[in-house]
């Protein structure tokens, strides 16, 4: 069985030669829930762009079995991007949902299915009609990560998933997210959230992957967090974190 | 949330024959209207009681009422007539007495000829788009053979033009909440930069919009999922349409 990433010395420079990535060694295997954590500019956008095949650089990387340039790694890496604005292009909540499996030559009728049950994964079952400036942030949010369930991605990858909810719409997130069983990356500096799904996490600094390991023994670690300007809210209690939806 | 684009959508009863009716039926019937209307000449003013019972049957079976229409009619209809208002003064010929003013005869008849014409043009606009989604309309306009690159560029928009405004009115409070109240022409600096930056940031959100449209396997055609079905229903309205209209339309011309 292949692992679901698995990057080996990924470099990329961007054109104006600002280093992205510098080195970055990644190994995922399915089913794990992996929070990438750094602060902003470490180049974890960058290295969520590599995963779908939207930037290639020098490296070896294989994801779900699959190469940069396979028609299927769109279909295999569900992308969720920052924005929801971004995400969600279409005139519709529908319209956008259904983008992905009809890009991917899904059946009609299949496709009806997958927009709805993609939507009712994320709770959103009931806006299907409306248009994403309708919707709240949280909403919006929500309704971008059906957008890509519904291409059936073997890998999701999220950027930033909490920024800027308020405390109920990041909840609702997280119980959503915590019901979906898939392979998930989790890109954030949201640290309780990242504790809160995921049970192993990467740091990302600079464009290296300079720590790797139990989310929680992570956390724990302040002398890590603070060498690579992160650090938990004041007050947190990581202990309490054992059951992740408890807090 | 509390900007003109709001005063937009759907209207009156969406469960109504008229709402359900095929947008391409709806397009082309309400565009009839507009162009039996406008066509008509001075003098035969059947063909245009003809088109305003028309549009007010079409209302009456939407449950579109005459406030929701006047609401959005307002918006249109007074820039043309403001245009069409200075004919009766520049006109020649013979000219009639208006108190102190003199009105020109024909002017007179030109002006109420361009405001019955854009008032049905109007009217037939805002029946439209009370009747049928934004997205119903341009799905219709495709199957109309409307090019599809103007198709996406409306439907873009739709989508980002409250996006953009609202963006504009963050901007705009930021800057009255710095005191900002141009009172000169030195002034107006700061709108031009404000307009700069919000064309920059439509322009990154642009290249972000079409990196997640990659990410989800877009290759170059906008897919559909919804079909259009023409009924029995919608060719009745037509041909309703047509046989009221164009016998009035033909007998004025």
């Amino acid at each position: 069985m292949s692992c679901a990433i698995d990057a080996h010395d990924l470099r990329f420079r961007y054109p104006n030669g600002v280093v992205g990535l510098d080195g970055v060694d990644l190994h995922v295997t399915h089913g794990e829930r992996v929070a990438v954590l750094g602060p902003n500019g470490a180049g974890k956008t960058t290295l969520m762009l590599h995963l779908n095949g939207l930037l290639t650089g020098e490296g070896s990387l294989e994801v779900a079995g699959l190469r940069p340039g396979d028609r299927e790694l769109r279909a295999a890496v569900g992308l969720v991007f920052q924005d929801p604005d971004d995400q969600l292009f279409m005139p519709t909540v529908g319209e956008d949902v259904a983008f992905g499996p009809l890009n991917l030559d899904v059946p009609r009728e299949h496709v009806h299915e997958r927009v709805t049950a993609a939507l009712t994964a994320v709770r959103m079952e009931h806006v299907v009609d409306r248009a994403p400036h309708q919707l709240s942030l949280g909403q919006r949010r929500r309704v971008s990560i059906a957008t890509v369930l519904a291409m059936r991605p073997r890998l999701l990858v999220l950027d930033e998933p909490s920024a800027n909810l308020d405390p109920r719409a990041r909840r609702e997130l997280l119980e959503v997210l915590d019901a979906i069983d898939r392979t998930m990356l989790v890109v954030t500096h949201d640290l309780p959230f990242a504790a809160q799904l995921c049970e192993r996490a990467v740091v990302l600094s600079a464009g290296r992957i300079v720590a790797d390991g139990p989310c929680t023994e992570i956390l724990g670690d302040e002398r890590l967090l603070a060498d690579h300007d992160l650090e938990l809210p004041a007050g947190f209690d990581l202990s309490r974190v054992a059951d992740p939806l408890s807090l | 949330m509390n900007h003109a684009l709001h005063r937009t959508g759907v209207a009156g009863d969406p469960a109504s024959p008229i709402h359900r009716l095929d947008p391409r039926a709806k397009i082309v019937g309400l565009a009839g209207i507009t162009l039996v209307g406008v066509s008509t000449p001075l003098g035969a003013w059947p063909a245009f009681v003809a088109c305003a019972l028309a549009l007010a049957a079409i209302a009456a079976l939407a449950r579109v009422g005459p406030a929701v229409v006047w609401s959005r009619v307002r918006v249109i209809l007074p820039l043309v007539i403001f245009v069409a208002a200075f004919v009766p003064f520049v006109r020649g010929g013979p000219t009639v007495a208006l108190g102190p003013l003199s009105l020109s005869e024909q002017g007179v008849q030109t002006f109420a000829l361009v405001t019955a014409k854009a008032a049905i043009g109007a009217w037939s606009a805002v029946l439209l788009s009370a009747t049928t989604s934004f997205p119903d309309i341009l799905h219709g306009l495709e199957r109309l053979r409307v090019p599809r690159l103007l198709t996406v560029i409306a439907a873009f928009m739709y989508r980002y033009v409250f996006v953009i405004a609202d963006e504009a009115r963050r901007m705009r409070t930021a800057l009255a909440a710095r005191a900002y109240r141009p009172r000169h022409l030195g002034q107006v600096g700061a709108l031009g930069r404000m307009i700069t930056a919000l064309f920059l940031r439509s322009y990154e959100r642009g290249e972000r919009v079409y990196l997640a449209m990659l990410a989800r396997g877009y290759a170059g055609t906008m897919p559909r999922l919804a079909v259009l079905v023409f009924r029995r229903a919608d060719t009745a309205f037509l041909a309703a349409l047509a046989l009221t209209l164009l016998p009035l339309r033909v007998l004025a011309a």
